[in-house]
């Protein structure tokens, strides 16, 4: 009980996120509409990622100065549960787009989608699905451990830019770019309607809780999966 | 010996290599005058503006996977294990870093005046553009090195560096891209240029400044 009561703490906000989030009231703009309800899932999805990647990476340092293998499996499995949800944070973001940016259905959606901010999280999965096929290249477990370690650092650093200082220069529509009056999407307390942030807070922590929890499970079954081979070692 | 001495030593020694065996580098030039030929027999004659600056970094973008692709495959087992005793893995990358940088600037020159050639020449400012290609092909091959010397550990390695590359180099490339507008009379206000060249530079160190942290964990066998 001591150490599942962030696990009960996750199932409660979610569920607090899932009703409040379709009944309770919100702000109707134009536009917009009842789809700002879409915040409480989708910007939720990149938080997680962003915080499963700097979890990753924190353990790929961690590897690197210690060696210890058991870094590496908490690396790996940070990592893929971060692709997943940059997976699904960009399926709801394409739903969003569709009724938002698209309001006459002749636009190409190939053309909405080069935004600044769409790139980054592109570059994003891109580099995770490159991280995976050079874990896969290799059939040494050190060497694997190692380089792809060094990768993930390298990557993560270069991917900091793209998506945290490019998209804050250039005009775009997304939410957090200077041609719009916010300065941070998400954060900036003047963006969000009190009503709404009731809602949006509790569900950026139950989504990254349970993302946590996703995480911990993976490493469980890897752990389980290597145990003769970290036992030797 | 001092750590620049060393540096220069190993430079000194790739480019002598490179004068060798000639092979490697005239193979880079024929896949550069070809890639450029088949671009001039697909395109019509005087590609647009836009067209043309787009090409031109994509084709700059294959051209530096291959010129960089070799510099640590070329490597074999043996010889960095006496790199390893002769030389820090600090001056090893850097030396590699400078290398690269060399070739991937002639590869950039010969491309520029190939496309100049064939592509006729979109650019109203040519010695600017000029002067933005040289720095974009130094930024390229930082990036590109740092991939090849990952990619070298693993097996398959000349598929894996594009791979490895390609996400890790985007925002550089769509900086430049929009950077070299710049010698197309696009107006800018004159802040956005030197954001654009504060960003591509910043990037750079922070390629520089990783590869030297890194590349020491990658060197040990």
């Amino acid at each position: 009980m001591r150490k599942s009561w962030w696990k009960i703490l996750a199932l409660l906000l979610l569920i607090y996120t899932i009703t409040a989030g379709f009944l309770w009231e919100v702000p109707r703009l134009p536009i917009l509409n009842e789809t700002i309800r879409n915040l409480y899932f989708h910007v939720c999805m990149w938080f997680g990622m962003m915080i499963m990647f700097i979890i990753s990476f924190v353990y790929s340092i961690k590897y690197l100065a210690s060696n210890k293998y058991v870094h590496d499996i908490y690396a790996r499995s940070y990592a893929s549960v971060g692709t997943v949800l940059g997976i699904l944070g960009y399926a709801t973001g394409a739903m969003w787009v569709t009724v938002t940016w698209m309001p006459d259905q002749h636009q190409s959606l190939g053309a909405v989608l080069k935004e600044p901010k769409l790139i980054g999280a592109a570059i994003a999965l891109l580099i995770y699905a490159a991280y995976f096929v050079l874990r896969s290249s290799f059939t040494d477990m050190d060497k694997r451990a190692r380089v792809s370690a060094v990768y993930n650092i390298f990557a993560f650093v270069m991917l900091f830019p793209s998506i945290w200082i490019i998209p804050r220069l250039v005009g775009s529509l997304h939410p957090g770019s200077p041609g719009s009056d916010s300065g941070n999407p998400a954060l900036n307390k003047d963006d969000m309607d009190a009503t709404m942030r009731v809602v949006f807070y509790p569900a950026v922590i139950g989504w990254t809780l349970l993302s946590v929890w996703i995480a911990t499970l993976r490493i469980r079954i890897e752990l389980l999966k290597e145990k003769s081979l970290l036992d030797a070692a | 010996m001092t750590t620049a001495a060393k540096i220069l030593t190993l430079v000194k020694k790739d480019l002598l290599l490179e004068l060798r065996q000639q092979h490697n580098f005239y193979g880079v030039l024929l896949y550069i005058a070809s890639t450029i030929f088949v671009l001039y027999l697909s395109l019509p004659d005087s590609p647009e503006a836009n067209v043309w600056n787009s090409l031109f970094w994509v084709i700059q973008l294959f051209v530096c996977v291959n010129t960089v692709a070799k510099s640590f495959i070329q490597e074999n087992r043996g010889r960095m294990l006496y790199f390893y005793s002769i030389a820090s893995p600090i001056e090893f990358i850097v030396a590699k870093l400078i290398f690269n940088a060399i070739l991937m600037l002639l590869m950039s020159l010969v491309s520029l005046v190939l496309f100049f050639m064939f592509l006729s020449n979109p650019v109203s400012n040519t010695l600017l553009f000029f002067v933005i290609t040289l720095a974009g092909g130094l930024s390229i091959s930082l990036v590109f090195t740092v991939m090849s010397a990952i990619a070298a550990k693993a097996q398959q390695n000349a598929a894996l560096i594009a791979i490895l590359g390609f996400p890790v180099i985007l925002p550089l490339l769509l900086l430049l891209m929009r950077l070299s507008k710049l010698a197309f009379a696009e107006v800018f206000r004159e802040s956005a240029v030197w954001q654009l060249i504060g960003l591509i530079a910043g990037l750079d160190a922070l390629v520089i400044v990783l590869a030297i942290i890194l590349f020491p964990f990658l060197w040990k066998d």
